[in-house]
């Protein structure tokens, strides 16, 4: 157990208060949603290495988008792409949802589960709308 | 109780500081860029949408006129600060010595300008055709 600092003890030496970390809160959905909030931000972060690769290979040459579409199409590169869909859609869903809470809305014990749940199904169901109108409507990757 | 120390830090030691010495311009400037994010991240999937399966003479051709470019030069440059504020803020949560404190925000600013300047290079040969 931790212990407790009752700033009863004196001396310069004495330990700024902290605030508790993670590990001592059961975790809940809104907390949850907001630890992916930040992981899909680092996620998409890298993935924006992703884009301009894409960027870059358009602006070389058909050799060099040959390439990026190689990758894109093969497994891994679709797992990366799906993953990446459904990162930025939830960290989109999820921002607005932070948007919602800057303005003091939204904060009830049943609104702030709704909203955070919205923004779970939410971005599982856009991907995989996306996904199925980028492969039977568009055809999918090459 | 009187000869405890106050909790309260003195205003004056951290007004217009913080760990990164910029106030909460950061804050205000993260929500600013998450408005614009969400139109130019519906936009950049309809146009990635819309270039699946083409081949590079067409994605070139799309890519390269004036409301794509536009759309994906705003997506990027927007994204490129939404980004930087975003792992600076990670950066400043779990790295706590100085030294690695900095490198690490050193390498961010790099990284950012790095993919964000090699993005909006490739539109911009794609829209100019050089």
């Amino acid at each position: 157990m931790a212990e407790l600092d009752t700033g009863m003890t004196t001396g310069a030496t004495r330990p700024r208060p902290i605030s508790p970390h993670l590990q001592i809160y059961r975790p809940m959905l809104t907390m949850v949603m907001s630890i992916v909030h930040r992981i899909t931000g680092a996620a998409l972060y890298f993935g924006m290495l992703l884009l301009a690769w894409w960027l870059i290979a358009a602006a070389t040459g058909p050799n060099a988008y040959a390439n990026v579409e190689w990758f894109m199409g093969s497994l891994i590169g679709q797992l990366i792409l799906f993953g990446y869909t459904w990162a930025l859609l939830h960290h989109m869903l999820g921002g607005i949802r932070h948007l919602i809470w800057d303005t003091i809305h939204g904060f009830e014990p049943a609104e702030r589960e709704m909203l955070t749940l919205a923004t779970l199904i939410g971005s599982i169901a856009l991907t995989l709308i996306l996904w199925v109108v980028g492969y039977l409507v568009m055809g999918g990757p090459r | 109780m009187s000869d405890a120390q106050p909790m309260r830090t003195p205003l004056r030691q951290i007004r217009g500081l913080g760990s990164a010495r910029s106030g909460t311009s950061h804050f205000w400037h993260q929500r600013l860029t998450s408005v614009a994010g969400v139109p130019l991240t519906i936009g950049l999937l309809l146009i990635i949408t819309a270039l699946l399966g083409r081949s590079h003479a067409a994605v070139v051709q799309i890519l390269g006129s004036p409301i794509v470019a536009i759309v994906m030069l705003l997506f990027i440059i927007n994204t490129a600060y939404h980004m930087w504020i975003g792992m600076q803020e990670i950066i400043l949560d779990y790295v706590h010595e100085a030294k690695w404190k900095f490198l690490a925000l050193m390498a961010n600013t790099f990284f950012v300008f790095g993919v964000s300047l090699a993005s909006i290079y490739a539109i911009l040969k794609l829209s100019f055709g050089v």
